[in-house]
């Protein structure tokens, strides 16, 4: 079957980096399996308990990029009591006894401790990346032990972690020999920043592409760090307030005006929103632009901004005609709410959508939340882009029909998934019955994500999707009435998805210990925060209805780090 | 009943609904021919701008449910029991079902979750809708919306951590919007500063961690949802009331006037317990010096302390070595 030697199939692999690819590789022989496994460079993890650390260590044994992922998704929306579970102590420790070269590591909704960071930090000679999302559990005095110990270290990204901040000196931790830095963003941490020790860093890191700053950031210091980083090209601006001190302004434009490498702008913490123009001069060369948390800029400020912004392909913000309009690159977009109450003067409702839709032919991610939406604006969405990878809508009041003609949103989203053939994320929102699930069944070929909440009106509504989503990676519903039939119906279908979240729905005990005994490579996990011994005596506890439910496929078993009132089956 | 007799009653549905069945096999719903691509032949049709076609090829695919076709293929379909029927048309292929189909379609014809059977009976005509013009099927949906609301799950309104909110306010659903609590926060706390310019209180929710000592895990609660400290308590008693030794009724506590910190000491204290919080400065203080409206600016986490270890707090900052020893317990 091999006609060239070992060495140049694993440098044709090389060129293979896709997962899926590779795993496909890994599938044709023995030998390209061995081939493969030695040559695995990047090692993704999707559910940190899918998997030990001794088995990774014994199938890639020369990896040098972990992803690892932990918490369920709606463990954002705190539906995921605090200590579940993801720790990645024990894979770091693992990782540090074996002999493996580690040089990123890339970890969401996981618990990091400043342990864990420090071990990190002593064990890997080479490590360049720290990549931490949505993580939690660490302080800045963990960051301190990275900035000390890692002399390689290039990326150090933060992205909406919960970050103790003890306002130390991590900054300057760095040694000042330490010049490599490409990535730095803290724009998570919440306390005050070394501005000396920062421009001091910015100043010596010539490779420095990427640069988010936190809200203690002021103006005047954002001016002296653009002036020696005018190669960047990634900017997060920290704290913009309106400095009386116009010198400050003028050397910021003056900064920025040399910036010509910068492609994408975020941030804005606290604003002064006529600063903005300050921004103008680079504008027509932006990319993406993330204002999502930037609440106080409206209005014409926003609209301005966006003006200038030809070239945009991801945008974050709330100011939607104009977007339609100018933004003929956008690919990917998110719209939040500002006003989570709902209701408000400045209502974000299907007219955006509907315009996004048409002045944005290349679409292809979206997230947006309304007040309000119809059947009508849905189906034009679907002619308009049927591009679509990404479409989530959430429409902020639960089981909200089409505001117009009363009825629920199933042809709508019918609409959508039979225009959108490469669809791999979906989520549903309004007033939705059994129907649209079967649409979705039928015609979500591609589907890997489905986030449902407050919809369908039977089990069938579940079992339609399970049937007929070959390709379903992670389900996750909250309170829609689907319960054991939907459930056990088909068992083997969940060893071909990573996991099921479901909360508030019908499912009961007993149909979750039916399902753990015909399953056992899952693990049916029951997650009980209020009266943690009610489960075991009610005599009835077989029709008890389970409050969170999270199941997941796993070669090593039931976990051993679970807490209290998380009840594995 | 026997697999084998299910497979012929299958077996006889399939001859007598023919039509229904090809159009399937068209289409590749049932993945009879193991291809992945759904009916991606005859919607091809469906780029076109021509409504009409649209509309015809919709009520084609839609025939989703049986009985939903044309009146003449209702009687044949509805001899035959819609529920079982359902089944077979549309899973036919699943393996692992056999042993669990009888047991589930009994579930589902006759179980306390409204029957598929029922649905079938009461909205007929799917066909009749089109992506054009969805007032045709006014009359039917309309049965299904009052249906619908029938079922909604009571798990809706009562999954919520903050149960003495507002009355005015929605009741609030824990998690929703799906918007990341570190979003809200930060939106929060930069709308409490666009707002306080122009004079509007700010409006976003504002959550902050509560831990407890003792307690195996952490809480959050959203302080905007509270008035004042009473219902801060009422609602920190309830969540926290499995850990407690002891049990005191809150009926006193709610309901009463903002300025209620001596009834919070007194209710927690009763239990041996303060609730500390921890300031914008890092410092530990006692809850309840401020008023309510300057607490929950400053507040950025709480903590249910046992009144022995809260000695020395008071109004003062307590010193570093004790806030660490508090937060390592």
């Amino acid at each position: 079957m091999n006609y060239f030697p070992d060495e140049v199939i694993e440098h044709v692999f090389d060129f293979v980096t896709s997962h899926k690819d590779r795993h496909s590789i890994s599938l044709v022989c023995k030998s390209w399996f061995k081939i493969e496994r030695y040559s695995r460079q990047n090692v993704f993890i999707g559910n940190c308990y899918a998997i030990n650390p001794e088995r990774l260590l014994r199938r890639f044994p020369c990896f040098k990029s972990l992803t690892l992922k932990g918490k369920p998704h709606f463990a954002d929306f705190n539906l995921v009591p605090h200590g579940w579970g993801g720790f990645v102590q024990p894979w770091i420790e693992a990782l540090a006894r074996s002999r493996v070269g580690l040089e990123e590591l890339r970890l969401k909704r996981m618990v990091v401790t400043d342990e864990s960071l420090e071990l990190l930090s002593r064990s890997f000679v080479n490590f360049k990346s720290l990549v931490l999302v949505s993580c939690e559990g660490f302080s800045t005095d963990g960051l301190a032990s990275i900035a000390s110990n890692c002399r390689h270290l290039q990326d150090l990204d933060l992205q909406e972690n919960e970050i103790d901040d003890h306002r130390g000196q991590w900054l300057s931790c760095f040694p000042e020999t330490y010049t490599s830095l490409v990535t730095l963003n803290f724009a998570c941490l919440e306390g005050e920043t070394n501005l000396v020790a920062l421009e001091r860093l910015v100043a010596r890191s010539p490779n420095l592409r990427s640069l988010k700053l936190n809200r203690a950031v002021p103006l005047d210091a954002l001016a002296r760090l653009m002036a020696c980083a005018p190669q960047i090209v990634d900017l997060g601006v920290g704290s913009y307030e309106d400095e009386q001190d116009s010198e400050s302004c003028l050397k910021l434009q003056a900064a920025i005006r040399k910036c010509t490498s910068l492609r994408s702008l975020s941030g804005f913490l606290e604003a002064a929103p006529h600063c903005l123009s300050a921004f103008h001069p680079v504008c027509h060369n932006l990319t993406s632009l993330n204002l999502s948390y930037a609440a106080e800029i409206h209005g014409s400020h926003l609209i301005k901004l966006i003006e200038h912004c030809k070239k945009l392909q991801r945008i974050g913000d709330k100011g939607l005609e104009v977007v339609a309009s100018t933004c003929k690159e956008l690919q990917e977009l998110r719209v939040f709410p500002t006003d989570l109450q709902g209701g408000g003067n400045t209502a974000v409702t299907e007219d955006g959508l509907v315009a996004i839709s048409a002045g944005c032919p290349k679409l292809h991610s979206i997230l947006y939340f309304c007040q309000q939406m119809t059947n009508a604006a849905l189906i034009t969405v679907a002619k308009n882009c049927p591009n679509f990878i990404r479409f989530r809508l959430c429409i902020l009041e639960p089981h909200k029909p089409d505001h117009v003609t009363s009825q629920p949103l199933d042809e709508g989203f019918g609409a959508i998934v039979q225009a959108c053939k490469n669809l791999k994320r979906l989520s549903v929102s309004g007033l939705l019955t059994d129907q649209v699930f079967l649409y979705i069944g039928m015609y979500a070929t591609e589907l890997e994500m489905l986030s449902i909440a407050f919809a369908g009106d039977t089990d069938k509504g579940m079992l339609y999707v399970l049937n007929g989503c070959k390709k379903m990676r992670k389900l996750e519903i909250r309170d829609s009435p689907f319960g054991d039939a939907a459930l056990l119906a088909d068992v083997n279908k969940y060893e071909t998805m990573r996991s099921l979240w479901m909360s508030s729905c019908e499912v009961t005990l007993g149909g979750c210990k039916r399902l753990a005994r015909k399953a056992p490579w899952l693990n049916v996990e029951i997650i009980n925060e209020n009266d943690n011994n009610r489960m075991e005596e009610n005599g009835y506890e077989g029709r008890q209805k389970v409050d969170k439910l999270y199941l997941y496929r796993t070669v090593v078993g039931t976990r051993v780090d679970a807490p209290p009132f998380v009840w594995i089956l | 009943m026997s697999p084998e007799e299910e497979l012929q009653s299958n077996v006889s549905v399939a001859s007598s609904t023919r039509n229904i069945v090809g159009v399937l096999k068209e289409h590749n719903y049932l993945g009879l021919s193991d291809c992945s691509s759904v009916g991606s032949s005859n919607l091809s049709g469906l780029a076109d701008d021509d409504k009409a076609t649209i509309s015809l090829k919709a009520t084609e695919l839609t025939l989703g449910l049986p009985g939903s076709q044309s009146p003449a293929r209702d009687t044949e379909l509805n001899s035959l029991g819609p529920a079982k029927l359902d089944e077979k048309l549309f899973f036919p292929l699943l393996p692992s079902k056999d042993e669990i189909c009888p047991s589930s379609q009994k579930n589902i014809a006759s179980g306390n979750k409204r029957g598929f059977a029922d649905t079938m009976d009461k909205v007929p005509v799917y066909t009749e809708k089109n992506w054009m013009f969805p007032e045709a099927v006014v009359a039917t949906q309309s049965v299904i919306k009052k249906e619908v609301a029938q079922n909604i799950p009571k798990g809706k309104l009562s999954t919520t951590n903050n149960s003495s909110s507002p009355p005015a306010a929605k009741a609030q659903i824990v998690g929703w919007p799906p918007v990341r609590s570190y979003r809200k926060n930060t939106l929060a706390t930069t709308c409490k500063n666009s707002d306080e310019v122009d004079g509007k209180p700010g409006s976003g929710p504002l959550f902050v961690k509560v831990s407890m000592d003792g307690a195996p895990y952490l809480r959050k609660v959203d302080l905007r949802s509270y008035t004042n400290y009473g219902e801060l308590s009422a609602a920190l008693e309830k969540m926290f009331t499995t850990f407690t030794l002891g049990q005191c009724g809150t009926s006193g506590a709610t309901g009463k006037d903002v300025r209620n910190e001596t009834k919070l000491k007194d209710l927690l204290n009763g239990k041996d317990y303060v609730l500390t919080y921890e300031d914008k400065d890092g410092d530990w203080m006692l809850v309840g010096d401020f008023s309510w409206e300057i607490f929950i600016g400053v507040c950025k986490k709480l903590k249910i302390m046992k009144g022995c270890d809260a000695i020395g707090l008071a109004a003062a900052p307590a010193p570093r070595a004790m806030e660490k020893s508090k937060m390592r317990a």
